[in-house]
């Protein structure tokens, strides 16, 4: 290999133990189907996709059976064959345990696969629209759990030329390892996309960003490269430090560069992708693959055999426990993501979505509940270890007193939310929570203000336009006005006039002659 | 089947306030032990007192208030405000006036801002400063050490002149008592003499006051502890002393006769228990990088002005106060630079 590089450093972050070898010790397992696949219509940032089957429809593998509706979005397909037995609300796996619409389908058991593009063999000469194009009909949404549709993330044109590709394969949550095992089996797939992704966006190197407690996936990868003659990527070993893995101190940590506040990696020249991302656009552009499968880390002390497994999406969290030997007692909580970014379940029949890189059944003592809340003693410990460089204590202070001027002050929107600060707290304030709540306020009294203002403008529109049609009827009035006076000022005999001056003065007649008649009457 | 959740993280460390204070009381015991082998039994009396006050205070504040009593007791804040103010006692101060230092500092300075991590002054500080402007004679009436009077205090003796506010029967305050090395500099220097004379007394040492000195040499001990268990930032400590130096050693420079040498207010009064341990408070102190280097720097700069031409022989306490007071707006101007932020024309 090539010289080391030097490694940049960022600021605060977490030593943690990684629990990394619960999920390590087996291969990926293929999990079988589960009797029914339940689909979020919602697996993406972005405008949820919209049903193309009706109840009833037999679907093939890998078939469309929702459609992206917006530029931001991504479409959904069939994970394997069967028939569509309900759409309808089913709970999702969200923080709020909310539920929404979902697609579920009863497997017929015979994976019969839909007519499939035909793959792009030669991508380095391919268009790079059609490469983003297959990307999008391929469903494929960033997989390291923003989910944000990877088309529009690869689009990068009107934008500065994109000259780092970063492949994050830091994986510095704990628990989770399912890029490990990923990268240790398909070292290969991933560098086919790196290539596919470096040619899409012209970019010039790119660096494969790992941490030091996964030396065997490491070592994959320079194999894998090693094996290929067009050099696609450079590993480069970064320690294992939480949160490594956040895209924007990733790309410090490799290319020395700050993202900045804000902004997206592309403003500085990088575009940042995860390995199961590059992955599936491999998957797509080479093999005609949608994105109907991911790999799943099930770990923690509360399942009998943890491990990473292949799983169809729409596979309910209970199966795929299951699949893992099941739980083992107690369980305190079902984590989807990691101990440290990730949300509890409420229940284990939400079904894997292209977000769920590990469910992480945890005991008590894992993740223990949380412990009572005492007030802040400013010590400033949070501070110390914030990746962001903000000042959580003055977030918490405003966002608590809901003072939302003054905590996007403190600039609260470049908070990551990676929970450094909460671990830290020696009074156990659920720091993130707080931010959470602030960030949520914030966008709804933006949704308020903009509705507000739209009724604002709706009712000024409303009041010019009266005012203009006041105007033009006094306008008209005042034309027949003056055409009036112009004609009496000509001297000339109003014919209508002089009617119904008579005509009055004969009412005028009639009132006073019916008065002296009622009158008598009165007065016999 | 079902689950609680919560908020993530669903991690949490191993720090709670309880520990951190712990820790805090754990390195202030080299100290406390130095304190206790110069000046005899008069400062385990007071700490006693002052602890036992500072407890039944706080819970009966908290009682009053509603709150849960027991969760805020442990977290030993009150203990450690307590132990502050008794070391900074004299040894022999009357019993009630160590209750009432106390219990200022607990029920006026803490409770009555909302309780611990709500008080913009620090409360031992506060009490001190309380007794010392209402009891100027008592509080300035300490013991020398037992180096330099060659005689101890028995415990009975401590308890009688304590509980009895007179010393015990054939004795005299004057044959007892003596006044600080930095009470001593100070009265010394207003009668015009020059500093080689006063280093002639045997109450010197080699740049403190015999016996004073040596305590100042474990506080420093326990506070390196606390840097080093990072339960507080070397931030204020290094500039508080440092700035203490420097200005200490210009003015020595300048007339070496008439200043005292900067080791000299380095390792006389509370400059270092000070720097370590009250300074640093973290709930009256400033919390960003660049504001605890101002903070504690004017704290060094306003104790060398206090001390050398103020009313008070030491000054960390006032110096400590009136820092407490700066400390928002300091800290409102000294926010750091936030990741992706570069140069200070984009602070806006």
């Amino acid at each position: 290999m090539a010289e080391p590089r030097t490694i940049g450093s960022f600021h605060g972050g977490l030593h943690l133990d990684d629990h990394k070898a619960l999920s390590t010790g087996r291969p990926i397992e293929t999990a079988p189907l589960p009797p029914r696949l339940i689909l979020p219509l919602q697996q993406h940032i972005g405008q949820p996709a919209e049903p193309l089957v009706q109840l009833g429809d037999t679907v093939r593998k890998g078939q469309m059976i929702a459609r992206a509706v917006d530029y931001v979005s991504a479409p959904l397909h069939a994970p394997t064959s069967g028939r569509v037995i309900e759409i309808g609300p089913r709970p999702i796996p969200h923080p709020s345990g909310l539920s929404d619409t979902c697609i579920v389908i009863e497997p017929d058991g015979l994976d019969t696969w839909d007519a499939l593009p035909e793959p792009i063999s030669d991508h380095i000469h391919a268009d790079p629209a059609d490469l983003r194009e297959r990307i999008r009909w391929a469903g494929i949404v960033g997989l390291g759990g923003a989910v944000f549709p990877t088309a529009v993330k690869v689009n990068t044109s009107g934008r500065q030329p994109i000259d780092t590709l970063v492949i994050n394969a830091a994986e510095c949550e704990p628990y989770i390892s399912c890029d490990d095992l990923l990268m240790r089996e398909h070292a290969a797939d991933l560098l086919d996309g790196i290539a596919i992704i470096r040619h899409l966006v012209g970019a010039g190197e790119c660096l494969i960003g790992i941490e030091d407690n996964k030396p065997e996936a490491a070592e994959a990868l320079r194999r894998a490269i090693a094996d290929r003659d067009d050099s696609p990527g450079e590993v480069v070993v970064v320690p294992t430090r939480y949160p490594s893995g956040g895209e924007k101190q990733l790309i410090q940590l490799l290319t020395g560069r700050e993202v900045p506040s804000q902004d997206l990696p592309a403003a500085i020249g990088v575009l940042c992708q995860n390995v199961a991302t590059a992955v599936a656009v491999a998957d797509a552009v080479l093999r005609s693959r949608p994105m109907i499968e991911r790999i799943v880390t099930v770990t923690g002390q509360g399942v009998q055999r943890p491990g990473n497994f292949r799983v169809a999406l729409g596979t309910p969290a209970a199966f795929l426990v299951e699949q893992a030997g099941g739980y083992r007692e107690p369980v305190g909580q079902l984590v989807q993501g990691g101990p440290m970014m990730g949300f509890g379940l409420h229940t284990d029949q939400v079904s894997v979505t292209k977000a769920t890189n590990c469910l992480l059944a945890a005991s008590p003592a894992e993740a223990p509940a949380p412990e009572a809340e005492r007030p802040c003693i400013r010590c400033g410990a949070c501070a110390d270890v914030c990746p962001a460089l903000l000042l959580p204590q003055q977030l918490y202070w405003n966002a608590r007193a809901h003072d939302f001027d003054k905590v996007q002050d403190y600039h609260l929107f470049d908070c990551i939310e990676c929970g450094c600060c909460a671990y830290v707290c020696p009074a156990h304030i659920p720091l993130v929570h707080y931010y959470r709540f602030a960030k949520t306020e914030i966008w709804a009294q933006e949704r308020d203000r903009e509705r507000s203002d739209l009724a604002r403008r709706r009712h000024e529109a409303r009041l010019t336009r009266l005012e203009r049609l006041e105007q033009e009827r006094k306008a008209r009035l005042r034309q027949k006005k003056e055409a009036l006076e112009k004609k009496t000022g000509d001297g000339k005999a109003d014919p209508k006039k002089a009617a119904i001056e008579a005509a009055m003065q004969r009412v005028a007649a009639k009132k006073a002659a019916l008065q002296a008649q009622s009158g008598n009457p009165g007065s016999e | 089947m079902d689950f609680a959740s919560s908020s993530s993280p669903h991690l949490s460390g191993p720090q709670s306030i309880t520990r951190v204070m712990g820790l805090v009381l754990l390195a202030l015991i080299p100290g406390t032990l130095a304190l206790l082998w110069y000046f005899g039994w008069g400062v385990l009396i007071n700490l006693t007192i002052a602890i036992a006050t500072a407890l039944l205070a706080e819970a009966a504040v908290l009682r009053l208030r509603g709150r849960a009593v027991g969760a805020a007791l442990i977290d030993l804040s009150a203990v450690v405000t307590a132990w502050l103010l008794a070391l900074a006692l004299p040894p022999l101060l009357p019993w009630w006036q160590t209750v009432l230092g106390s219990a200022f500092a607990i029920v006026v300075v803490k409770q009555l801002f909302g309780g611990i991590g709500h008080n913009p002054f620090n409360p031992a500080m506060a009490g001190y400063v309380l007794l010392l402007v209402s009891f100027p004679v008592t509080m300035t009436r300490w013991l020398p050490p037992e180096v330099v009077s060659g005689q101890a205090l028995s415990l009975a003796d401590s308890l009688h002149i304590i509980f009895a506010g007179m010393p015990p029967p054939g004795q005299s305050w004057d044959a007892i008592s003596s006044a600080t090395p930095l009470d001593q500099m100070r009265s010394e220097l207003s009668q015009n003499h020059m500093i080689s004379e006063i280093r002639q007394s045997p109450l010197w040492g080699d740049f403190g006051g015999r016996g004073w000195e040596w305590v100042g040499n474990w506080f420093l001990l326990g506070g390196l502890f606390l840097v080093w268990r990072r339960v507080i930032s070397w931030r204020i400590p290094t500039s508080m002393l440092g700035a203490l130096l420097l200005i200490a050693g210009l003015f020595w420079a300048i007339d070496p006769e008439t200043h005292p040498f900067p080791a000299f207010h380095i390792f006389s009064g509370g400059a270092i228990l000070g720097a370590f341990f009250v300074a640093t408070d973290p709930v009256s102190a400033c919390t960003t990088p660049r504001g605890q280097l101002i903070y504690g720097a004017l704290i060094g700069m306003m104790v060398f002005v206090i001390r050398t031409w103020g009313g008070y022989p030491d000054a960390v306490a006032f110096s400590v106060l009136l820092l407490n007071m700066a400390a928002p707006t300091i800290d409102y101007y000294t926010q750091p630079r936030i990741f992706g932020k570069r140069g200070r024309d984009d602070a806006s």
